[in-house]
């Protein structure tokens, strides 16, 4: 018999019974919808993220001061165990140095675009008149700034020779601007003296920039007076601090695609432990965005195998569901089967009948269940501040899978239907 | 008699629940020979077999014993499948209670004998709208048989028997859940397709005015045809 004729008189019965076909396919919806929405999270962030280390050639690689993990030790119990017994922060004498850098610089020339150096120096309050505004006071290197990407809105850059000299010069916000001088023009504030008021010290500085501050910080502060960065000179910084060396930096890889960065980490790393295997407390580590998208791709897979079992187990049940609707439908439709038996069907004709009401039961739950789950990933995707990416080969994947559930589980009441006398159908009360 | 012979049944008997304790012989021997263009009438009180003779005139049921062929085609052999081809296109049954499918229309109701069968959409369309015309319900083929009366009802339920173009229509009780006025006029329909088309037709009823008018009525008690005898073949005045 014709395929299409089965799927009409499938769509059919299950629009005489609306309710009880929703309920069943409840299941199926929820084990479909779940499974698709955190697929679409996961392919949106993770495209989010491709398409931000491609634009941000943030192929960057951050290299890192930290603890080492200590030997497997035995404590008195008689239990190895590995790990950090006592937190210990680097001090001046673990940073990387300058001349470190600069052999780094050396060794690498060919591959990377320089070496991204910054240091915080401290947080403070700029007041003038009856205005102020709170500042986080940043140093650094060229490559550092150009690294922040810094949208200027009047005014000009930090350039080599104010670097170079190491000069009190800066960049503010445009809402430090507003805050200081009540103004949005932001030309006015171009020149003009400031001073840091910071616990214990005075840091004087002359705003030759003005950027544009992202609205990243309004969802926390909302009206409350937010600290905005005060970008100066890396020489500028260092000479008030006094602190020789970094304990982090980021080294920026040419952009050239032929350039391997799992690579170029790993040597960089190699090169960083030359310095530091004498050092017992302290390495260097590496990590890159790629190892971070790594790390989050792993975690989300974690994620995924956990919701796939809960909607497999969703599934199972609805598939259950699914068996016990049909057998219902069957049961109740028994003079039905009979009178098609008495009219010719043949017992396979029966049972490909209830079969296909079965898989179009669950494809239509599939749809359902897709929909929910793609408007609901997406949603929770715009939440992350990604954009939505739908994952069409597990769409394709879970309409196929739902079919394929209404095979599995429609097949046992679809062949007790075919199974049946057409005599007791034909006289079933 | 030259005729085509369509039931040719000998010596039919039928037992169920065979070799348990409850082991029940309903047919002792039954030998019915029904030629084309008949309309034979079964009669006999509830419990003489009736029902069972039907079955297994109808393919519904196989014999324990005895040979059965139906327009030539002999039933012993039969397997599953092939008693299904020969009720999709040897038999038309009329059933007391219509059998109609609920959520399908008139129309497609004539239709699914012919779906059965493998015909093509547009022929099946056309012949159930030509059937259905001639059952006087060309105005009601949308309809799904909760908006159609009794009568409405049995006359689809014989468009549908004659859907493709059977041997024999075989109609047990047909106007047993009907008025007396539109039993009537069901019979009258019978007779038509009898008298005009030459169908074959075996109609089992209680009834013995009904079976009156039919050309030859057999009287079915416990389990065998104890008698045989002429109708009036005609309708009964008034």
């Amino acid at each position: 018999m014709l395929l299409g004729e089965n799927i009409s008189m499938a769509l059919a019965s299950i629009l005489a019974n609306k309710m009880r076909a929703m309920l069943t396919m409840l299941g199926i919806i929820i084990g479909i919808g779940s499974v698709i929405a955190i697929r679409t999270v996961g392919n949106s962030v993770t495209e989010s993220f491709n398409s931000s280390m491609s634009s941000m050639g943030a192929t960057n690689i951050m290299v890192g001061v930290t603890q080492r993990e200590t030997e497997a030790v035995k404590n008195d119990s008689g239990l190895e165990f590995r790990g950090r017994r006592d937190q210990k922060m680097p001090e001046e004498k673990d940073f990387i140095k300058d001349y470190m850098l600069d052999d780094l610089r050396k060794e690498f020339a060919d591959r990377i675009d320089g070496v991204l150096l910054s240091e915080n120096l401290a947080s403070g309050k700029i007041t003038i008149g009856r205005n102020s505004a709170k500042v986080r006071i940043t140093g650094g290197n060229d490559d550092y700034l150009k690294g922040e990407n810094l949208e200027l809105l009047a005014g000009r850059e930090i350039g080599d020779k104010a670097q170079k000299g190491g000069k009190a010069v800066a960049l503010v916000s445009d809402y430090a601007v507003k805050k200081m001088f009540n103004t949005e023009e932001y030309d006015h504030a171009i020149g003009k003296r400031v001073q840091v008021v910071a616990t214990g010290a005075f840091y004087d500085f002359t705003i030759v920039g003005v950027y544009k501050q992202g609205e990243t910080g309004a969802l926390f502060g909302g009206n409350e007076d937010r600290e905005t960065t005060l970008y100066t000179t890396l020489g500028c910084v260092k000479g008030r601090s006094h602190i020789d060396g970094y304990p982090n930096i980021t080294v920026a890889k040419k952009p050239e695609v032929s350039i391997d960065s799992k690579k170029l980490r790993s040597e960089i790393q190699i090169f960083f432990d030359r310095y530091y295997h004498t050092n017992r407390i302290f390495e260097v580590t590496t990590s890159s965005l790629e190892s971070m998208l790594d790390q989050f791709t792993k975690l989300l897979g974690t994620i995924s195998t956990g919701i796939s079992v809960i909607a497999g187990i969703a599934l199972l049940v609805g598939g259950i569901g699914v068996m016990n609707i049909m057998l219902v439908s069957i049961s109740e439709r028994t003079r039905e089967i009979g009178t098609r038996k008495a009219l010719g069907a043949t017992n396979s004709s029966i049972r490909l009948q209830f079969i296909i009401e079965a898989m179009v039961l669950c494809l239509i739950g599939g749809i359902i269940g897709v929909i929910i789950g793609v408007s609901g990933g997406s949603l929770a995707a715009k939440l992350m501040e990604a954009e939505a990416h739908p994952s069409i080969s597990s769409i394709i994947e879970s309409v196929a899978f739902s079919m394929a559930i209404g095979l599995f589980f429609g097949y046992y009441p679809a062949n007790k239907a075919a199974k049946m006398n057409p005599i007791d159908a034909l006289t079933y009360e | 008699m030259d005729k085509r012979l369509i039931i040719d049944m000998n010596n039919i008997v039928k037992r169920y629940f065979i070799g348990k304790p409850n082991e029940l012989e309903v047919l002792h021997g039954v030998n019915l020979k029904v030629y084309e263009g008949e309309f034979v009438a079964v009669v006999g009180p509830s419990g003489s077999g009736k029902s069972t003779l039907m079955n297994m005139i109808g393919a519904l049921d196989l014999p324990t014993m005895g040979q059965y062929k139906l327009d030539g085609f002999d039933m012993f052999h039969a397997r599953e499948d092939d008693l299904s081809a020969i009720r999709n296109k040897k038999i038309g049954f009329v059933f007391q209670t219509y059998n109609l499918i609920a959520r399908m229309t008139a129309l497609k109701n004539v239709e699914l004998p012919m779906l059965y069968a493998g015909m093509g959409k547009r022929e099946r369309n056309t012949r159930a709208k030509e059937l259905l015309t001639m059952m006087g319900m060309g105005d009601r083929m949308q309809h799904t048989p909760d908006e159609l009366s009794g009568g409405q009802k049995q006359r689809v339920a014989i468009a549908r028997a004659m859907a493709n173009d059977p041997a024999i229509i075989l109609a047990d009780e047909p106007t047993g859940a009907l008025d007396s006025s539109t039993g009537r006029l069901i019979m009258d329909i019978f007779h038509k397709l009898n008298h005009e088309q030459g169908k074959t037709i075996v109609l089992i009823t209680h009834s013995p005015e009904l079976a009156e008018e039919t050309q030859r009525v057999l009287t079915l008690h416990d389990g065998l045809i104890v008698s045989e005898r002429k109708g009036t073949g005609k309708v009964a005045a008034g």
